[in-house]
């Protein structure tokens, strides 16, 4: 290979892109005028920004969850997070005099997201004070907040009929989706806050390593439980998104599956789970590549079933291409440094793959080589 | 939640017994838990405790039971199984369109689909161990892969009216008094028996729990640690695929929707059980009794009427976070 492509190849954000590059291709020959966009009403109009747009609060989780992976941790309750955010606003909406004005809608939009903050906070309590492992301490949430999402809205569909509430999922923005807009700038801000000041640091540093993070004065605890507040608050913003897009709340089903498919996400995008390292770029790009699929599967006219298969494989494929001791062992030519294989991989595979399962200290997670997060 | 009561009334005989015996306080405080809800049950209804209440119990839970068993192991070993739901649709999927649509003798199919289950969790087993992926990503993508089988091979759901299958289900054991239980229930406790044997009295059992200890520890023991985990794995595998079939039986039918969340259900009946979520810790008959306090749960709820179903999720969640909590709170008294 030239140096120039194998430098271009060995770049992170190289095969994210080149996902997305294949999947949009692969809707080309489907549909050709499938990269065309028109503008019409001062809109723009096509299959691109209906990409962008249904996969906008996909892209507010997966922004989220990479910064709670990034610290080491693991966020199950953004699901259950995303209905029961609807479900407070939506409630709070319908029971408004006046549906239309803007005052009451924003209250109900900042109490659905306060809520969901409170619900972050207990969270990262969870994880950081009391000290559960975050699978099992979400998971908590994750079962009990689907419930609590029904209760709110007492088993029923809670439509509303607001013209301000609506704005936030189906409402345009200089000629963009207002939802773009606002994941754009969602990402763009956490962007700029993590990576122009030190927290990106600090998140990095708690999550390769926990105590000694402590040691060297970072506040760790309060570090994790903001992280896991701004994931919630994420997903509440994406709670928004997918209730006022339809106008309804369903506690059953809005935001299923959607921890997944961040993860994934987040995955796609070259963070690695064991936390220590994130690319929010590499995220924004990977929720394109899930929003591109499911478009995908539906414009090749695959059936739709088949999309979890795929997803299966994708993270399958990805956390192999991760993973340094697979690396080691089936790659072990391409990687001639990486000379372990034999007798001592095995054992050193064991305590690490164990020691991370088993306690969600970073410690463990410190122990594995980082050089598999290039991806 | 529940122990602070009795630890509060206890004396001082009482607590120097805790201090000693503290791997069984998890599977004491699920006893007592079971007993106060049974109480609770019997205090507000009548008949609660009739005995077809209590069989019903087993009859209802018997696949979460068998599902609940299967992830005992993994939880043993220090993993986490996410697969179990998804594995047990895909048994009743496989189930049903093979004895209904392709006609294949059931005594065919019920062995393949077994062998499915155990082959899907080995090969999340393997990668696991060998290529150290995550138990929870390693699973979750098994999850995505199991579910989405599912949806190839049919999007709809498939009734079952094989006469083996109808028999099987509609058949009763019958106890004097008129008390019957199903066969699945026959087959749950036998599940739960094989696993109990297997893990206190066999090399396999004993690696899991040392494996599950510590890993390293074990590995430097001779511990064939890869083995046990890659076994553990398949065992998990093998008790959803079998926990599919009991529901198949249940529902005489085959979806892909069937059983979304179990994996939830099996994990709280695990910790309820007493199972130490790090590993090394637990025991069989603890999952039993939480399976049977998720059944009570869901049963009172039945009862009341008025209750939505929501409750049962909330009553779930409550009851993990108070179980983690004590779990939390006895394994670093334990570490200081």
């Amino acid at each position: 290979m030239p140096p120039t492509v194998a430098r271009l190849a060995g770049h992170r954000l190289f095969w994210p892109l080149a996902l997305l590059a294949a999947l949009l291709v692969t809707n080309v020959a489907y549909t050709p005028d499938f990269f065309s966009i028109q503008i019409r009403d001062g809109h723009l109009f096509g299959s691109l920004v209906d990409i962008l747009r249904l996969g906008s609060p996909l892209l507010l989780v997966a922004l989220g969850m990479t910064l709670v992976i990034a610290i080491g941790g693991i966020d199950l309750s953004v699901g259950a997070v995303v209905a029961i955010s609807g479900a407070v606003a939506c409630l709070n909406i319908s029971d408004l005099a006046d549906q239309q004005s803007v005052g009451g809608v924003v209250v109900a939009v900042l109490l659905a997201l306060g809520v969901c903050v409170a619900l972050g906070v207990w969270n990262g309590v969870l994880v950081a004070g009391i000290g559960m492992q975050p699978i099992i301490a979400t998971l908590i949430l994750m079962v009990a907040g689907r419930g609590v999402a029904q209760m709110i809205t007492s088993g029923r569909i809670v439509t509303v009929n607001s013209e301000p509430y609506h704005l936030i999922g189906g409402g345009y923005e200089l000629g963009l989706p207002l939802s773009v807009v606002i994941a754009a700038a969602v990402l763009v801000l956490t962007g700029l806050v993590v990576r122009r000041t030190a927290l990106g640091l600090l998140l990095e540093s708690v999550g390769g390593n926990r105590e000694a993070s402590r040691l060297v004065g970072i506040r760790a605890r309060g570090l994790t439980i903001a992280v896991y507040a701004f994931c919630a608050l994420c997903a509440a913003g994406a709670g928004l998104m997918v209730s006022s897009n339809v106008a309804a709340a369903d506690g059953n089903n809005a935001g299923l599956w959607i921890e997944l498919d961040a993860i994934l996400a987040v995955v796609i995008g070259g963070t690695s789970l064991t936390g220590g390292r994130f690319h929010l770029g590499g995220t924004a790009i990977g929720a394109l590549v899930i929003q591109t699929l499911s478009t995908t599967v539906y414009t090749v006219g695959v059936p739709p079933e088949s999309t979890l298969v795929f997803k299966a494989l994708v993270v399958m494929a990805v956390c192999l291409l991760q993973s340094p001791a697979f690396r080691a062992k089936v790659l072990s030519r391409k990687l001639p440094r990486r000379s372990d294989t034999g007798v001592g991989a095995p054992a050193a595979g064991t305590a690490t793959s164990t020691g991370s399962s088993r306690s969600s200290t970073p410690a463990s997670a410190a122990q594995s080589p980082k050089e598999a997060t290039t991806l | 939640m529940s122990t602070t009561q009795p630890r509060a009334a206890a004396g001082r005989g009482v607590r120097t017994f805790l201090a000693q015996h503290r791997d069984y306080v998890p599977v004491m405080a699920t006893a007592v838990l079971f007993a106060l809800t049974l109480e609770a049950g019997n205090y507000r209804y009548l008949d609660f405790l009739a005995g077809q209440t209590i069989a019903n119990l087993f009859v209802d839970n018997a696949f979460l039971l068998v599902i609940a068993v299967g992830m005992t192991f993994v939880i043993l070993t220090g993993g986490i199984d996410l697969s179990v739901g998804a594995v047990a649709a895909l048994s009743t999927m496989l189930c049903a369109t093979l004895v209904e649509q392709h006609g294949w003798p059931p005594a065919l199919v019920i062995p393949l689909v077994l062998a499915a289950g155990g082959l899907i969790g080995g090969a999340m087993g393997y990668a696991i161990h060998h290529f150290e992926v995550q138990p929870f990503i390693a699973t979750l993508a098994g999850m995505f892969f199991a579910r989405g089988l599912c949806y190839l091979i049919s999007t709809n759901a498939i009734p079952i009216d094989d006469p083996v299958f109808t028999t099987l289900a509609q058949s009763h054991v019958t106890f004097p008094g008129g008390v019957f239980i199903s066969w699945s229930v026959v087959i749950a406790l036998a599940v739960v028996a094989v696993a109990f044997l297997t893990l206190h009295y066999t090399g396999f059992g004993r690696a899991v729990y040392a494996v599950g200890g510590n890993a390293q520890s074990a590995l430097l023991m001779g511990v064939p640690v890869g083995r046990t985990v890659i076994r553990a794995y398949t065992v998990s595998g093998l008790c959803s695929a079998l926990g599919g079939v009991l529901f198949t039986l249940y529902t005489l039918s085959g979806y892909s929707l069937h059983l979304v969340g179990t994996e939830l259900d099996a994990i709280a009946a695990v910790v309820i059980g007493g199972t130490i979520l790090a590993g090394g810790s637990g025991y069989v008959l603890g999952t039993l009794l939480g399976v049977l306090v998720l059944g009570v749960i869901k049963t009172i709820i039945t009862f009341e009427g008025t209750l939505s179903s929501w409750w049962t999720k909330i009553a779930v969640g409550t009851l993990l976070f108070a179980f983690v909590l004590l779990q939390r709170l006895m394994t670093s008294r334990r570490r200081a």
